[in-house]
């Protein structure tokens, strides 16, 4: 093919005339880059540059960016999607549209790079092949590729610095990028590219240098290293850490604003309900070694049944307990305050942190329920949890809620509690710390806090009092729980 | 007869100089590992010199369109039940059923080179081959038709800037049933969208025609006639779609394409306008939802119920609170649960309101 050199010297030409910088518009994307880091091109170097030409010079001309034939005797296509929008910056080949003819899909790639001008269709409007699709700022040195070449003369361009190929796989990747590559040592082949179509961007670059250096440290969801025993970690029941979910934020340096919707909405309801209730606060601290020592005997048991055994069962088992001496704790009053309901189930809440948000999924009957069915249930909830599948059942029905915050931090807290309950309790994470026995003698004891709140309109400070004291007796001296398990 | 997959293999795969077309065998039955493969064979594999041909079958799924709406496709309720996920694929096109009796055949070639007529009928040919009385032929819309009514195979195509693809499926032993129930959605009448509709046709399985025709047999011959096209005799080369090694990047595609964000958030935007029965006092009265949903997320909510079964406040409030959650089963669980909380209710009216939540989740 004759014409193929004078194309490819044109290329090259064009290359000379305008280094990388001076190709396209200044983009956004680097600028923002780290400017300490060695391969950012800092501004001040800017101006240096003989051939630089930035975009913020005078815009260039607005080339109208037409469909191409997409072959089969193919007339018109219907929009889909579009994935720039006016005023976004593109490079050439990036995907601009999504159109759909006749059961196939195709994607539209720029054929210049440039600032987005116009939208010439709407979604599923139906565009004339030859016609316009989005008008392109351009910086007035692109070289015009001729429409229907575009196969042979993408061909050629692979032989030169366009593309690098290893062993048959394209890697797509622009000349700066290819360049910071070369620069840092990198093969291009051993990076995994994140942008369109798979194409490596200076940021995959940076990723994969740091990844290597071990600069960035692998992301910490295990909240279980803030308590201070070994074994209180092993009790972390709330499934993983708030830290790997990322709350929309509005842009460093302005204010944002955005509507409460859907779970955040649900959360505010519930909440501005619940502190209609008068709370009062009971706070006291248990002794958990005895039962540390239990949890390790009857781990390995449980986990030959399938089970994972945390402290949480037991837990909630002593509250079960407690509740059936004072039932009250266990009812429900209605809005104007005149009657009370008691419960006859113990529906024991667990608060959840969840992707989702804070979750509050019930186990059901536990003063039916041995410590092992308990726990069987809580891995069921926690799976269900994780994966964001929580059921209307599972989230309704709750009388009595405990809440596990200590797995992620804290000592003492003051819990909110959830109508329609009267209760609630929060239990802080396990210490080791000093205490003195019978003996006056210093000895190491597994400390936790528990804090409690109740309705004040119909529990007094004696019940809670009196409820703590018998699950803290409970947990304290385990062997007496099997003189009360029904 | 397929090799097992070795490193030898694959450089054999990837070298220039290799033969012109290579037949790939999944080792995956998951429709989105082998729907990542494709994916990620499309965005990094250089098809200008040497064209590929995919095949692979997968455990029950149901596969959409790009730009369809699983809700009209399929009964999203049954499918989640049945633990039959759901995916949409990247290209565009009708839904199908895949099941271990459908084969899917890609066809990845360069632009140039892309041509449906021709792929169809190397399938074609490998059916008489193995069959030589069948009366199988290629439509003008791409389809495989047996006997000249029943679709054996629906087509899909997917043109990148330099490489295509053509996919289609080949019915041999799907479970039929399983089918029909899967694909016949629950809502279909009450939904309003501009979502690509499919075209439903009756359907056959091909061992029903001919019981020497099962998925290994079939994909056999049709490696064989694809090689034999260019004028090559070999094995297909076994892949592992969950080899990220061999494929760099292809463990984040296949969770992409798994994310609700995707598979459902993708929907084009659509209106379902539906009732339902709930019983009021020894007669049965109708409760009217509407729900305008975009990118998978509420926008527009209203529930209407009969005065004397749920007072209209009540019914205001719960629609309120679903505007800007999800249009799904554990979103709504969410949402009621606070509903409760927030607003307490009479033991009565809280068990319609219970009826009514889950008349709601049935139909996500």
């Amino acid at each position: 093919m004759a014409t193929v050199p004078l194309r490819v010297s044109i290329r090259f030409a064009g290359r000379l005339v305008c280094p990388r910088y001076g190709c396209r518009p200044w983009t956004p994307r680097v600028l923002t880059a780290d400017p300490g880091s060695p391969f950012h091109p800092t501004p001040t170097r800017v101006p240096q540059e003989r051939f630089f030409r930035a975009g913020h010079v005078a815009p260039g001309p607005i080339l109208p960016f037409k469909l191409a034939d997409i072959g089969e005797g193919i007339r018109e296509v219907v929009v889909k999607e579009w994935y720039v929008k006016e005023g976004d910056v593109v490079s050439q080949f990036d995907s601009i549209c999504e159109v759909q003819s006749d059961k196939a899909s195709v994607t539209i790639t720029s054929r210049y790079a440039g600032i987005i001008r116009k939208l010439y269709h709407e979604v599923d409007s139906t565009a004339l092949v030859g016609s316009p699709l989005v008008d392109i700022e351009t910086d007035g040195v692109q070289e015009e590729v001729p429409q229907e070449d575009v196969v042979e003369t993408l061909a050629v361009s692979r032989g030169g610095n366009a593309h690098q190929e290893v062993k048959g796989q394209k890697t797509l990747a622009t000349p700066a990028v290819r360049r910071l590559a070369m620069e840092s040592n990198v093969k291009l082949s051993e990076v995994v590219g994140t942008g369109n179509d798979g194409r490596i961007l200076k940021e995959d670059i940076l990723n994969f240098l740091s990844s290597q250096t071990g600069a960035i440290l692998p992301p910490c969801s295990d909240h279980k290293e803030q308590t201070l025993s070994s074994e209180a970690a092993a009790r972390a029941t709330a499934p993983v850490a708030p830290l790997a979910r990322h709350p929309s934020v509005p842009v460093e340096g302005k204010n944002g604003t955005e509507r409460l919707k859907g779970f955040q909405k649900a959360m505010a309801k519930t909440m501005a309900a619940a502190l209609k209730i008068p709370h009062f606060g009971y706070c006291d601290e248990v002794d958990l070694t005895k039962l540390v020592r239990l949890r390790s005997e009857l781990k390995d048991a449980a986990e030959m049944r399938g089970v994972k055994l945390s402290y949480m069962p037991f837990f909630i088992k002593a509250t079960s307990l407690g509740l059936l001496q004072f039932p009250i704790l266990n009812a429900s009053v209605d809005e104007s305050c005149s009657n009370i309901t008691y419960k006859a189930a113990h529906n024991i809440g667990l608060a959840m942190d969840t992707p989702q948000g804070l979750l509050v999924p019930n186990v059901k009957n536990v003063q039916a329920l041995s410590i092992f069915e308990i726990a069987a249930e809580l891995n069921r909830l926690q799976a269900l949890g994780a994966m964001g599948q929580l059921g209307t059942a599972d989230l309704t029905g709750g009388t009595f809620t405990i809440s596990n915050i200590g797995s992620i931090g804290g000592t003492y807290t003051k819990p909110v509690i959830l109508p329609p309950e009267v209760a609630i309790g929060a239990l802080g994470k396990i210490q080791v710390l000093p205490r003195l026995n019978p003996w006056d003698e210093v000895v190491k004891a597994h400390i936790m806090k528990v804090s409690w709140s109740a309705d004040h309109r119909i529990i007094d400070g004696a019940t809670m009092c009196r409820f703590s004291n018998l699950w803290r007796s409970y947990l304290e001296n385990p062997a007496s729980m099997v003189l009360d398990l029904k | 007869a397929s090799v097992p997959y070795s490193h030898t293999e694959r450089e054999t795969f990837l070298a220039e100089h290799c033969r012109p077309g290579v037949v790939l065998k999944s080792a995956s039955c998951d429709i989105f590992q082998n729907l990542a493969f494709e994916d990620w064979i499309h965005a990094h594999v250089d098809v200008e010199k040497r064209s590929i041909l995919f095949m692979c079958r997968n455990r029950p799924a149901v596969v959409i369109g790009r730009h369809q709406n699983p809700w009209q496709e399929c009964n999203v309720p049954l499918a989640r039940e049945r633990g039959i996920p759901v995916a949409r694929r990247r290209s565009g096109g009708g839904t199908v059923f895949h099941d271990l009796g459908n084969v899917n055949l890609t066809f990845f070639s360069s632009r140039k080179r892309y041509d449906r007529q021709r792929n169809l009928r190397i399938v074609t040919r490998a059916l008489r081959q193995l069959s030589p009385n069948l009366d199988v032929h290629a439509t003008e819309r791409f389809d495989i038709l047996l006997n000249k009514q029943f679709k054996i195979s629906g087509t899909a195509a997917k043109l990148g800037r330099t490489g295509a693809y053509h996919h289609c499926t080949l019915l041999c032993s799907a479970d039929r049933a399983l089918l029909s129930a899967t694909l016949r959605s629950a809502c279909a009448a009450g939904i309003r969208s501009n979502a690509t509709p499919s075209v439903a046709a009756p359907v056959r399985n091909l061992r029903d025609e001919d019981p020497t025709l099962n998925c290994d047999a079939v994909m056999e011959a049709v490696a064989s006639q694809y090689y034999a096209d260019f004028g090559l005799s070999a094995p297909a080369v076994v892949v592992d779609p969950t080899d990220e090694l061999s494929h760099p990047g292809i463990r984040r595609i296949t969770q992409e394409l798994q994310a609700w964000d995707w598979v459902f958030g993708k929907t084009p935007a659509f209106s379902l306008d539906t009732s339902f029965e709930v019983q009021c006092e020894a007669c049965d009265t109708k409760v009217n939802l509407t729900v305008g949903v975009k990118s998978g997320a509420i926008e527009t909510c209203s529930i209407e119920s009969p005065q004397d079964w749920l007072p209209p406040a009540m019914c205001r409030e719960l629609s309120g609170l679903m505007v800007g959650s999800r249009f799904r089963p554990s979103d709504m669980a969410v949402i009621f649960t606070a509903f409760l909380r927030a607003n307490p209710q009479s033991h009565e009216l809280e068990n319609k309101m219970h009826i009514l939540c889950e008349k709601v989740v049935a139909l996500m």
